[in-house]
């Protein structure tokens, strides 16, 4: 803790620094229980020959918010129990496929101590190295 | 009045779903964090819910005879628009406050803009949506705004 009264967590962090990468390789099961707890009937994420046939889908296709929340989870594994996640916006910009591997990742971009607010560039990727879903987050540390 | 918006399709702006107010439960925050992948023992045991449990909260709950065949839910709040195919949209969520089982919360949907932007193929319509979910005090927990661009 610091005299401003702020976690000495937060006067470490600077832009630049990285946020752990995970690897996810969602499979049917995942992706039919995903969707199931939503309540999403689209096709194109359990019916492979509509997804391929009439969609025109190289497979099924992994439902957008899922790429979402796991850029959720990147922050907040990050942060701990330090702060809190205030805000992300993302979007999904190219389409991805069951039996893929995606990796979920962030950059630090901006430190504010007055606030104890940092703002993240988040995304998942894909193993060619795509930015699948680009992001930015704000995330809040507590002050102690 | 632009090339492709008509007046009456722009006095959709402004429209709102009626409130739906749904119960957090321990078990659909249990089978959420499982079906994300989720990591963290407090998400996975249901003492909380984790970022983005209000997609599942407030995903539309259709009969069967509702959904198209191709199992997509219609959005009626969404006027029929001059340009159908989907292309990216965007998420935008604030998060206010924590969600825990027990609470009960209340959403209602907003259509808060329409507008044509020229493209490089040709010309996109935008859509946003903005989802205010509150608790039985009136306190706001989450604020999502969703942008759709149709070409």
């Amino acid at each position: 803790m610091t005299a401003a009264g702020k976690p000495a967590r937060f006067d470490s962090i600077r832009p630049g620094d990285e946020l752990p990468q995970r690897a996810f390789k969602p499979d049917n099961v995942q992706s039919m229980l995903y969707n199931a707890v939503l309540w999403n009937g689209h096709r194109i994420h359990f019916d492979e020959p509509y997804a391929r046939d009439i969609e025109g889908y190289p497979g099924l296709v992994i439902a957008g918010p899922l790429l979402g929340d796991w850029l959720n989870q990147c922050v907040e594994e990050w942060l701990g129990d330090d702060g809190r996640l205030a805000a992300i916006e993302y979007s999904n910009r190219i389409a991805t496929y069951i039996g893929e591997t995606l990796y979920s990742g962030g950059v630090v971009t901006a430190c504010r101590p007055d606030s104890g607010e940092v703002d993240i560039e988040v995304f998942i990727k894909n193993e060619a190295g795509d930015v699948v879903t680009p992001g930015r987050a704000l995330a809040r540390f507590y002050r102690f | 009045m632009t090339a492709l918006l008509s007046d009456e399709l722009l006095a959709n702006i402004g429209r709102s779903n009626p409130p739906q107010r749904e119960l957090v439960t321990r078990r659909d925050i249990r089978k959420y964090a499982v079906a994300t992948g989720n990591r963290q023992r407090k998400y996975l045991d249901g003492d909380q819910a984790p970022p983005m449990f209000h997609v599942p909260l407030f995903w539309d709950v259709v009969e069967l005879d509702q959904l198209t065949p191709d199992g997509v839910s219609i959005d009626t709040l969404l006027p029929k628009f001059p340009l159908e195919k989907a292309m990216a949209g965007g998420l935008k969520i604030e998060y206010h406050r924590d969600i825990f089982p027990g609470d009960w919360l209340t959403a209602t949907r907003t259509l808060t803009a329409i507008y044509e932007k020229q493209g490089r193929s040709g010309p996109l319509i935008f859509y946003e949506v903005i989802m205010n979910i509150v608790d039985d005090d009136g306190q706001l927990v989450i604020r999502e705004k969703t942008t759709r661009i149709l070409r």
